[in-house]
């Protein structure tokens, strides 16, 4: 027995090294819900080492920024000047985009739309990884001190990275979106449709369980669609770079995240997202038939509308603000925020600016015209005809008055717009035909 | 210093007898635990560093100059496991453990029959046994584990190469820690 123990004792003992291992990761695999011991020796090795992981990082960065700040200056007088000139580029940009957006909360109101608003973010830096190519999980230093929890959605200004999975008390443990084991709710930006964008063990990340009969274009954007209820709707997650059919029903679709995920220094931790209702109220007064106006390129006859002692609902060209302003001529007849109980039927206005197809309207009073919008509308489609009325008031208490109904004098009734529209502007696609209340 | 011999048995070389080399018991604990520490702090600041593997090499190098299957699958137990510690939470204790003992019993056991003192050997050592290394690692985690990975051999070759290149150097330097 002796000599046998002898001969074989390297062999026993490394069977035996292994034998228990392998009995670890089945206890570990048995119960991978608690992790118990398994978590919390990995708490102690991980706290041991961020510490020193924090200094390094925070004192190569305290290094990095006494040269890169004096090698900053040098140029900044120059910076200053082009950046002015971007501020204003921007400044014109941001007009127009108000108004979109200005529009679309409108819309948003109207359909009973919750958004989602990134509230409050926690800047934290990355100090470590896993080391692996099979485990791509970063560690940041920030943690339960700094009101980091499981499942808050990190994020950079380019796009979404991942989520947190771990939680200690100066740091927390990021998966991120290339990871194999991640998966986040995401959905192509033009074509709206939605899938699962999962990461692969070599660090793509692929959108899964899109049907293969859908027409998906390399260089489409992704964003989130929400559905995982960690990151907020519309972040920018990635573009489409490969489309290829897969092996079942759907198509194989790799993506290139948003994110430089391999050279990620620094991240932002949501950590408050509110939902809330857009407040069209503090967008002033609205009218159908200013939405409509808006996204018309033809504008009805000023002189007819103006003959007739209305308001000028096509007096501010398309792209301009339309609701909310008040016209002296209009103050009589157009409802404001003052002057107007919210379910108070007002006079009608000219129907000029409307198109016959994308206009129901309603001729019934307030109570009988008042709509509740479903949210399932939301996509624009909503173009169910409805009686003509005057007034609806959703339930979100935004108040939207329709002057289009039936005016007397009835001016002269402007042509048809559709029949200028170029296909792609018919009001109906618009969220804004889709969203009109009559 | 000491420097112990032992006679070669079947030996490949052409030496009669290799010395086997101890360690002091600091460069024992510090070297993985650099090791590690690199490994996991590096690739925030170096895109291309995952594809290295320091506590690999670090089994390798003790396991070769010891000289000892158990010291050697115990070295590799106790690195893989303190690697394992630092991966995420879908990487369950013991896949890099299991991985990195088969490594330091087999480098060991290796290390007595041939002569891995000179660079082009060590090369080879390296290059071979991230194969090894790989496999083992990929058969836990599918064979036990279930888990969907994906093997590409063109990547695996291109990282035991790196690998082995590296091993040459650090071999070198760690080599200033052998007690003789």
């Amino acid at each position: 027995m002796d000599t046998f123990l002898g001969r074989f004792k390297n062999l026993i003992v490394f069977a035996a090294i292994l034998f228990a291992q392998v009995i670890g990761l089945a206890v570990q695999v048995r119960r991978p819900s608690d992790e118990g011991q398994t978590r919390l020796i990995r708490l102690w090795a991980i706290s041991a080492v961020t510490p020193i992981e924090t200094a390094v990082v925070h004192s190569q960065q305290w290094v990095q920024n006494i040269f890169k700040n004096y090698a900053y200056l040098r140029g900044v007088r120059r910076e200053n000047r082009e950046l002015k000139a971007q501020v204003e580029q921007m400044k014109i940009q941001q007009t127009r985009m108000e108004e979109d957006a200005r529009m679309a909360r409108r819309v948003q109101a109207l359909l009973g739309f919750k958004e989602q608003y990134v509230d409050a973010t926690i800047a934290a830096q990355v100090i470590g990884t896993s080391g692996s190519e099979q485990s791509r999980v970063l560690y940041i230093d920030k943690g339960a001190n700094d009101g980091i929890k499981v499942d808050m959605a990190v994020i950079t200004p380019s796009g979404i990275v991942g989520k947190i999975v771990q939680v200690a008390d100066n740091w927390s443990q990021v998966l991120p979106i290339n990871d194999q084991f991640s998966g986040v709710g995401a959905a192509l930006k033009d074509s709206r449709l939605q899938g699962i964008l999962k990461g692969t063990p070599s660090g793509a990340t692929t959108l899964q369980y899109i049907m293969s009969d859908e027409k998906v274009t390399p260089g489409e954007e992704v964003i989130t669609s929400g559905g995982d209820r960690i990151f907020p709707k519309g972040l920018p997650v990635g573009k489409v770079a490969t489309v290829e059919p897969g092996k079942d029903l759907f198509l194989n679709i790799r993506v290139i995240p948003a994110a430089r995920l391999d050279q990620i220094e620094e991240v932002l931790v949501v950590t408050k997202i509110t939902e809330k209702m857009p407040d069209a109220n503090a967008l002033g007064p609205l009218r159908a038939s200013d939405i409509l106006a808006e996204r018309l390129p033809t504008v009805p006859n000023k002189a007819d509308v103006d003959a007739a002692g209305n308001a000028k609902p096509g007096s501010s060209t398309p792209g301009t603000p339309a609701a909310g302003t008040t016209t002296p001529a209009a103050s009589g007849t157009r409802p404001t925020a003052s002057g107007t109980s919210p379910n108070k039927p007002v006079n009608p206005a000219p129907a000029a600016n409307k198109p016959a197809t994308t206009a129901p309207r309603t001729t019934a009073p307030s109570t009988a015209g008042t709509v509740k919008p479903k949210p399932t509308q939301a996509t624009g489609t909503a173009t169910t005809a409805k009686p003509n009325g005057g007034t609806t008031a959703p339930a979100n208490g935004v108040r939207v008055v329709d002057n289009d109904a039936p005016a007397t004098p009835k001016p002269k009734p402007a042509p048809p717009p559709e029949s200028t529209l170029p296909p792609t502007e018919q009001p109906a696609a618009t969220p804004s035909a889709g969203a009109s209340p009559q | 210093m000491t420097t112990r011999v032992m006679p070669f048995r079947g030996s490949v070389t052409s030496r009669e007898q290799v010395s086997v080399y101890e360690f002091g018991w600091p460069a024992i604990l510090l070297i993985p635990l650099l090791a590690t520490f690199i490994q996991i702090f590096i690739p925030v600041k170096v895109r291309f560093m995952p594809i290295i593997d320091l506590p690999f090499l670090v089994t390798i190098f003790f396991a070769t100059a010891r000289r000892n299957p158990i010291s050697g699958c115990l070295t590799g137990c106790f690195i893989g496991l303190l690697y394992d510690l630092f991966a995420g939470p879908s990487h369950p204790l013991g896949m890099y453990g299991i991985a990195l003992t088969v490594v330091g019993y087999l480098a060991s056991s290796l290390g007595v029959k041939i002569d891995v003192e000179n660079p082009g050997s060590r090369f080879l050592i390296t290059f071979g046994f991230f194969f090894i290394h790989e496999i083992v690692y990929y058969g836990v985690a599918h064979g036990l584990l279930r888990q969907a990975l994906q093997w590409s051999w063109s990547h695996t070759a291109v990282s035991a190469l790196a690998n082995a290149i590296l091993g040459i150097l650090l071999f070198a330097f760690l080599d200033r820690f052998k007690r003789r």
